[in-house]
């Protein structure tokens, strides 16, 4: 009951998040900016619209949308946000769902080329290219965690008999991965350094210009998978940042949720102080959290008693 | 260059004076001229008595005017020196003449001749072909092509881009212009007189103290009209604030196009400030109305000196704050630096003006010299950087506005008062040439009258910097990477329409 009222909780309040970026984006350039809500009254004013389709494309471009939306739903399923346990959990779900969300990247993928637009194509061979080398950081971290709780379970990572935290054992080690993290979360999320999500020019853009093809309910779900996928991941920063577990249910969703909206906030001062960095820089940005959780990897090893 | 007559910028010239001469010694006058440095600012075609002629005008650090006879078909100057390559285009397109040996012979602006030869370019203008023009292809496997435009994302004009890449490097950029092709030059010639001013200034919306600037004073050269010093005085501060607008306006954009918002949003505030000065000044944001042949439609006063020095005094650190914000960001320098290089000796072969032209090392700033209103009087800025990349045009256009400012601030202590406008008869000299120059804020502004025997407009041919500086962005992104194009192209930010006319 609670894992399934924690996990509407948080697709309710996904899309307020972002919003919160735009309002702290705002604040820096001397402006009001859009209401909260703002992401709610897009949402009703989407869905309410219809679908335009080019003639040249397929059933692929349509799926794109629905199969990255529930790929994205579905790590919010398995992830013990706040600490309750996740409605689903079995042995060795963070592989199954990190590969989902490669299935819904794919998807993506397949549908900007789908419209066969030089603009799409240029957008999702980038895409492709920085999310293979944003893998290997994930799929590094995972390889720590095993190391330290001998499970590849969500649930098990911050639920189970040994839960990482910061405060843990290996609280040193965990800091390298947060800052790994939180680069992989610009990366995956197309956030500034690595992309620009409000810009208007297309040869610039990674991951926008691949929907631009998309509109009315389509678009509404690929914006719905891109917040609950930023969800998720400042969902797992905020599980490692949070020191306290509480007994109280409440309180502990409460300082979780605080955490998060924290690293929303962190996001939106990250894109005001920094531009982007030049296209070619970016492999050399997205490789660097990595180097880091390698070392923490061989921390783990205990090479020196 | 010894055949051709030395003028000065807004001179009146009998046309009878224009040294005449055969085509091949025309041409090689104008080649020895390019070849000592000498650039083209205008070169086209007319017709008089049913016979077509053309006329240069070169500039070294003087000016010189030639003429000749054209021939239906001439050997290329093109295919000596670059410098004269858009013009010859222009020429075969407006009127029908041929230039053999040009190494890229297409359309500039697609739209059929006045002279009804046939086309040079055999282009079948019934139909409309926007994007699907002739271009420069580079073949190969791993080689593709992005077409852009001429419908954009965004609020700018319509243009076709079309980039040859490998992955994300751009071999080439093509660019065709044209969409917006008013046929600005032939109405200029039939309109009455008191019309001109009104479709000077809008030949490009964001210059229009620049165009309108041009016109007046050729008018006025013309007919023989005096200016006050105290509308000098206005006119030379309405075109500073032009530039000083334009580049606020730019260096935001600049700093949200590498997704840095909020200098962007502060220089969008401080644009529209500077905006109201220009209102306060001639009582349009965008200058129109201001200037006409004899002198400006509104006298500054006292009050309106006091107010623009008030509002100087307030804006000028919050510029200064807010450019130190851009320029001293690491993740902003280092974006900008070495993007979109256009090296010195590429610049002086397409000959680029204004700031783009500064930015390469190129010295050349038409206040100085070739100066109009009061410019002779005033000090000539000089850049630090001039590399020629982003960097360089960024930094270029700080400098100009706080040199603009200076200038304004030391215009406004003098004590002439312009005297009031009165519209009068205006009669143009008959058989005369004047060609006026000035530095809008995107560079060489110029225009050119020639007259008939009873004093009306045999041709008046307008030239916009943008027309020499759209083939420096096409070089600034040789080997550069296509997601870097929106921040070059924001760099140069050059002109649709007045490039189209």
């Amino acid at each position: 009951m609670e894992s399934i009222f924690s996990f509407c909780f948080a697709i309710l309040i996904a899309p307020l998040l972002p919003a919160v970026i735009q309002k702290v984006k705002a604040n820096f350039g001397g402006r009001q900016g859009p209401p909260l809500l703002i992401n709610y009254y897009t949402m009703a004013k989407l869905f309410k619209k219809g679908s335009v389709y080019s003639t040249s494309t397929t059933f692929v471009f349509r799926m794109g949308p629905v199969v990255g939306c529930a790929t994205s739903l579905m790590m919010l399923l398995f992830f013990p946000l706040a600490g309750v346990a996740p409605v689903f959990s079995f042995h060795g779900d963070v592989l199954i769902l990190f590969y989902l969300m490669g299935l819904g990247r794919f998807f993506t993928i397949l549908a900007a080329l789908d419209t066969a637009s030089p603009f799409e194509g240029m957008g999702a061979a980038r895409e492709a290219f920085f999310s293979t080398l944003a893998e290997a950081t994930i799929f590094g971290i995972l390889v720590l965690f095993y190391r330290l709780t001998g499970s590849l379970s969500f649930a098990e990572f911050f639920t189970g008999t040994q839960p990482i935290a910061i405060t843990g054992a290996h609280g040193a080690q965990l800091i390298l991965v947060i800052i790994a993290l939180y680069i992989v979360m610009l990366t995956e999320n197309s956030r500034v350094p690595i992309d620009d999500p409000t810009t208007h020019l297309e040869l610039t853009m990674i991951h926008e210009v691949m929907i631009l093809d998309h509109s009315g309910p389509d678009l509404a779900l690929i914006e719905l998978g891109a917040w609950f996928k930023l969800l998720f991941y400042s969902g797992f920063l905020a599980m490692l940042l949070d020191p306290f577990q509480l007994q109280n249910v409440w309180l502990n969703g409460l300082l979780f949720y605080a955490v998060v909206t924290f690293i929303y906030i962190t996001i939106g001062t990250v894109e005001s102080i920094t531009a982007r960095y030049k296209m070619n820089m970016v492999p050399k940005f997205i490789l660097t959290p990595f180097i880091l959780v390698f070392f923490a990897t061989i921390l783990t090893m205990e090479l020196i008693k | 260059m010894d055949k051709l007559l030395h003028i000065q910028n807004n001179e009146k010239v009998n046309r009878a004076d224009i040294p005449h001469l055969p085509f091949d010694t025309f041409r090689q006058q104008l080649l020895a001229c390019a070849a000592a440095g000498g650039q083209v600012v205008q070169f086209f075609a007319y017709e008089d008595q049913g016979v077509s002629k053309l006329l240069a005008v070169m500039r070294t650090d003087k000016l010189y005017v030639g003429g000749c006879d054209a021939p239906d078909s001439f050997a290329s100057l093109t295919a000596e020196s670059e410098k004269f390559h858009m013009f010859e285009r222009e020429i075969g397109e407006q009127y029908g003449l041929k230039a053999e040996g040009h190494p890229w012979y297409k359309m500039v602006r697609y739209h059929a001749n006045c002279s009804g030869k046939k086309d040079v370019f055999d282009n079948d203008y019934n139909q409309d072909i926007p994007g699907n023009y002739p271009y420069f292809s580079v073949e190969g496997e791993t080689v593709h092509e992005v077409a852009v435009g001429p419908v954009h994302a965004g609020i700018i004009e319509p243009g076709h881009f079309r980039f040859q890449c490998c992955g994300e490097r751009v071999f080439h950029l093509e660019i065709q212009l044209g969409y917006q092709h008013r046929g600005v030059e032939k109405l200029l010639q039939s309109v009455p007189m008191k019309r001109m001013p009104i479709i000077a200034e809008t030949i490009a919306g964001d210059t229009t103290i620049g165009h309108g600037l041009c016109q007046a004073q050729a008018i006025e050269s013309l007919a023989g009209l005096q200016v006050d010093e105290g509308a000098k005085i206005v006119r030379t501060i309405a075109l500073e604030l032009e530039r000083i607008a334009n580049h606020i306006g730019d260096l935001g954009a600049l700093s949200i196009d590498v997704a840095f918002g909020p200098p962007a949003a502060y220089f969008g505030r401080i644009r529209g400030e500077y905006l109201n000065l220009s209102q306060i000044l001639g009582g349009n944001r965008f200058g129109r109305g201001l200037v006409r042949a004899g002198g400006v439609t509104h006298i500054m006063g006292d009050e309106q000196k006091q107010l623009l020095r008030d509002k100087l005094d307030e804006l000028t650190p919050e510029v200064e704050n807010v450019s130190e914000l851009i320029f001293s960001s690491p993740s902003v320098t280092g974006r900008f630096d070495n993007t979109g290089i256009v090296s010195k000796e590429n610049a002086e072969k397409i000959g680029l003006v204004g700031y783009a032209g500064r930015a390469c090392g190129l010295k050349y700033d038409a206040r100085v010299s070739f100066p109009t209103e009061c410019y002779g009087g005033l000090p000539a800025n000089s850049n630090n950087r001039t590399d020629g990349d982003v960097c360089s045009r960024a930094r270029v256009r700080r400098e100009e506005v706080m040199h603009s400012t200076r200038l304004i601030t030391s215009l406004l202590d003098r004590k002439e008062e312009a005297q009031s406008y009165t519209p009068q008869e205006i009669q143009l000299a008959s058989q005369s040439f004047v060609v006026s120059i000035n530095e809008g804020w995107r560079g060489e502004v110029s225009h050119c009258i020639l007259t008939d025997e009873k004093g009306g407009i045999l041709r008046y041919k307008v030239k916009d910097p943008s027309f020499h500086n759209w083939t420096g962005l096409a070089l600034s992104l040789r080997d550069e990477g296509i997601s870097d194009f929106p921040l070059c192209n924001k760099s140069f930010n050059l002109s649709y329409c007045g490039f189209d006319l």
